[in-house]
């Protein structure tokens, strides 16, 4: 396990840090730390502004290939460039779904057109994307999505008809990926086309889910008869659900570290508190605060394992553990935080409904363990791919 | 690489029958396995430095071998002998210490023998007392838990001074000394007795006379060997649980293809992972500590993370295991029960979980200054 990074690497974190000082500042000062997970909805414009300025410092999609605009930098690098973009308070990137979705995929399996069309609006800033993969009847089952494509000839474009849920800032995006079914006597794998969608059109309705935090960065989006040109299917249809896969493969972990550091300062700030108001001298909290400690530290060893595994892409013992990991870490911190405020836990910071960092936290992070694949259906991928158990029986979809 | 020799000397030669066999005779030691260790293998020698005949290499050799010893209970006295090759490099411009770290590397077993511990592993532990007399000295009392059973050529012994620590050598067929096995829960890990009534030792017998401030770093680096064992333990139990239910029929089916007998084994893997990744840090900082570049609170914090992580890790896993076996899982027959004794036994060595999550709560919440991550 490497526990330091190199002279060049640190150079590079350096210059990372540096850049990032003198302009997360004047106006941008006020989204330093917003926009995270649970926070999303906030503050979108400055952040739209604040993902051009990314883009103008060469500072968006450093992992992408030279000819198309990125760095070319290696995964150290892009861990490095996460990690301080978390440590200087970056806010919450509106751009991520296209740099560290659309665009791998693209790069993998999209046409020399595709790439020329949409990679620079990405790699500019300019032109935001979304995620088009659950439906109500498809979540954890993905490849049950009954949303369906169909080929006009005469137009030569798409027609597509159906319902996607959980679509983070819909409202503020320009596209969404779409996995749909193109061939309608095909179930589960196949038939399944992937597609480039305009968000702009009369056929693309959004609605926001109000949460239990009374915020709404979720959407669903309701497709009726939108229009995507013939142009737009990336790979062929029936080869949607290898496409929607390998882009399940693209995250490496690289914002991993990032993700940490946002993990530290709520548990500093859940320490700091237990000091302060004296539930620290309590044995069980303090047994609770330093196992929330190791953990943490498990988080972080986890991923330089992780990260120094091979290269082939394939998912390694501790990568298959991680979602697991942190998230049943994080949720335990919420509960831990309620614990550690007590009863001060309970009152809001305004009415109606203005929650406290802390609050939501605790109320947020009951999501943790559901999206990106529950707790539940972790365990099943680590029990099936890693210790080779029997496969769950399928019934009839 | 040094795991897959490892592995493959073990799976041949330290297989449950030789375990079982090694747990029936009197020292509870497989005498000819740790001879054939210390002749073809030479991993008594990995810590001893080079210049005395050994090899020179970290804590991360000595984990990644421990390890292994822990998934096949390989009942060898290897962390004992380490213990004291880390102790003695403590005191190495001593000529003794140089005599016996040559003596360790050439397969000398030296136990390490420092505490009584009712109920503190640390210095408050020791029970034993030297006293200088114009001879020497003096050392009377008693150590409990010595890591080789009642096997060893000789001790290195801490030993009270006033308010100091001592660091004494005692041959074991020394007058005085009585030195026997304890009999133990867990039958794979022979533990010693040492009782010293008025042995006498001279001058160049006594190490050191204020070595108090060693003993800690010593400690922590011992958890980090017994970490090693746990990981270990913690994978050959879920192992062996895994391979139990995919042959296990019930209902038509295997039951490794029921959801609650999955959900429990990937539990059981996410703490083996978990473990492991700490593991593997704790021994990069414990060679760090050997080498003089990490400060020692690192090396404390990165012992007790790992000695709560590793501890629940290995019991967890060893008790679910024999729940995942089912009837047969409490039976002698089965090599579950044995990790479970065996997990149970070194969660307790060098203290709990538990205590180790409370010296880690008293640096982040009694310290004057707000810690920094």
């Amino acid at each position: 396990m490497q526990l330091r990074f190199t002279e060049a690497d640190e150079q590079f974190r350096g210059e990372v840090s540096d850049w990032l000082t003198d302009n997360l500042a004047g106006d941008f000062s006020s989204i330093r730390h917003r926009g995270g997970p649970g926070d999303e909805h906030v503050y979108v414009e400055e952040r739209k502004a604040w993902e051009a300025r990314l883009a103008e410092g060469g500072w968006t999609c450093i992992g992408w290939p030279e000819d198309w605009g990125g760095k070319g930098a290696t995964i150290e690098q892009q861990v490095i460039f996460n990690e301080e973009y978390a440590r200087a308070g970056g806010p919450g990137r509106v751009g991520h779904i296209g740099e560290t979705l659309t665009g791998p995929t693209l790069l993998a399996f999209g046409s020399e057109s595709q790439k020329q069309r949409y990679l620079p609006g990405i790699r500019a800033g300019k032109e935001l994307w979304c995620q088009g993969y659950s439906e109500p009847g498809a979540g954890s089952d993905l490849s049950a999505v009954r949303t369906r494509a169909v080929l006009d000839e005469s137009t030569q474009s798409w027609r597509i008809t159906g319902q996607k849920v959980w679509t983070s800032l819909a409202h503020e995006s320009d596209f969404v990926f779409v996995l749909a079914r193109t061939d309608l006597a095909e179930k589960g794998h196949k038939g399944l086309g992937f597609f480039l969608v305009p968000m702009n059109q009369p056929g693309v309705t959004i609605r926001p889910i109000t949460q239990l935090t009374g915020t709404a960065e979720f959407n669903e989006v309701f497709f009726d008869d939108a229009l995507c040109s013939s142009d737009d299917i990336v790979g062929e249809p029936g080869q949607g659900w290898k496409i929607a896969m390998g882009l399940l493969g693209f995250e490496r972990g690289v914002s991993t570290l990032g993700q940490q550091m946002l993990f530290q300062t709520e548990l500093d700030e859940i320490i700091r508190i237990a000091r302060e108001n004296g539930t620290g001298k309590n044995p069980a909290i303090r047994q609770r605060i330093a196992e929330a400690h190791i953990g943490l530290r498990t988080l972080r060893y986890n991923s330089l394992r992780m990260l120094s595994g091979g290269d082939d892409g394939s998912l390694n013992r501790e990568a298959m553990i991680y979602k697991l990991c942190w998230s049943s870490w994080h949720r335990n911190l919420g509960k831990l935080a309620m614990d550690v405020l007590g009863p001060e836990a309970e009152i809001l910071e305004a009415a109606p409904y203005s929650l406290g960092r802390l609050q939501s936290l605790f109320l947020f992070t009951r999501a943790d363990t559901i999206y990106g694949g529950t707790n539940q259906i972790q365990r099943n991928i680590i029990a099936e791919r890693a210790l080779g158990m029997p496969r769950e029986p399928r019934g009839e979809s | 690489m040094l795991r897959d020799s490892v592995e493959g000397f073990l799976s041949e030669h330290s297989d449950s029958p030789a375990v079982r066999a090694a747990m029936a005779s009197n020292s509870g030691i497989d005498e000819r396995l740790w001879e054939k260790i210390c002749t073809d293998m030479y991993w008594q020698a990995i810590l001893v430095p080079e210049e005395f005949g050994g090899l020179g290499l970290g804590l991360l050799e000595v984990v990644i071998v421990l390890e292994q010893m822990g998934r096949f209970l390989t009942p060898a006295p290897l962390a004992a002998g380490t213990q004291s090759a880390l102790a003695l490099r403590t005191v190495v411009d001593q000529p003794l210490a140089k005599t016996m770290l040559d003596d360790l590397a050439r397969g000398q077993l030296v136990a390490f023998a420092h505490t009584a511990a009712r109920p503190h592993w640390d210095g408050q532990g020791v029970e034993i007392v030297a006293t200088e007399v114009p001879s020497g000295w003096t050392l009377q009392g008693e150590a409990r838990f010595i890591a080789s059973g009642n096997s060893a050529d000789a001790l290195l012994v801490v030993a009270q001074i006033d308010n100091k620590l001592g660091l004494f050598r005692v041959a074991a067929n020394q007058a005085g000394v009585a030195f026997s096995r304890m009999p133990t829960m867990d039958q794979t890990r022979p533990m010693g007795l040492l009782q010293l009534s008025g042995v006498a030792v001279n001058g160049e017998d006594c190490l050191a006379t204020d070595w108090g401030q060693h003993l800690e770093a010593v400690l922590d680096l011992s958890r980090i060997m017994v970490g090693a064992e746990q990981v270990g333990c913690a994978q050959a139990s879920l192992d062996q649980s895994v391979s139990y239910v995919s042959e296990r029929v019930q209902f038509g089916r295997t039951i490794a293809s029921y959801q609650a007998i999955k959900h429990k084994a990937a539990d059981m893997m996410l703490k083996v992972e978990s473990a492991r990744s700490l593991l593997y840090y704790a021994a990069c900082v414990g060679d760090e500590t050997l080498m003089a570049t990490a400060p020692s609170a690192d090396l404390r914090e990165a012992a007790a993370m790992l000695a709560s992580s590793a501890g629940d890790a290995a019991f967890f896993c060893a008790g679910t295991g024999i729940q995942l076996h089912g009837g047969v899982g409490i039976t002698e027959e089965y090599d579950i029960q044995l990790y479970f004794k065996r997990a149970r036994s070194m969660e307790a060595y060098l203290g709990r979980p538990d205590e180790q999550r409370e010296v880690l709560a008293a640096m982040l919440l009694d310290g004057d200054d707000c810690h920094a991550a």
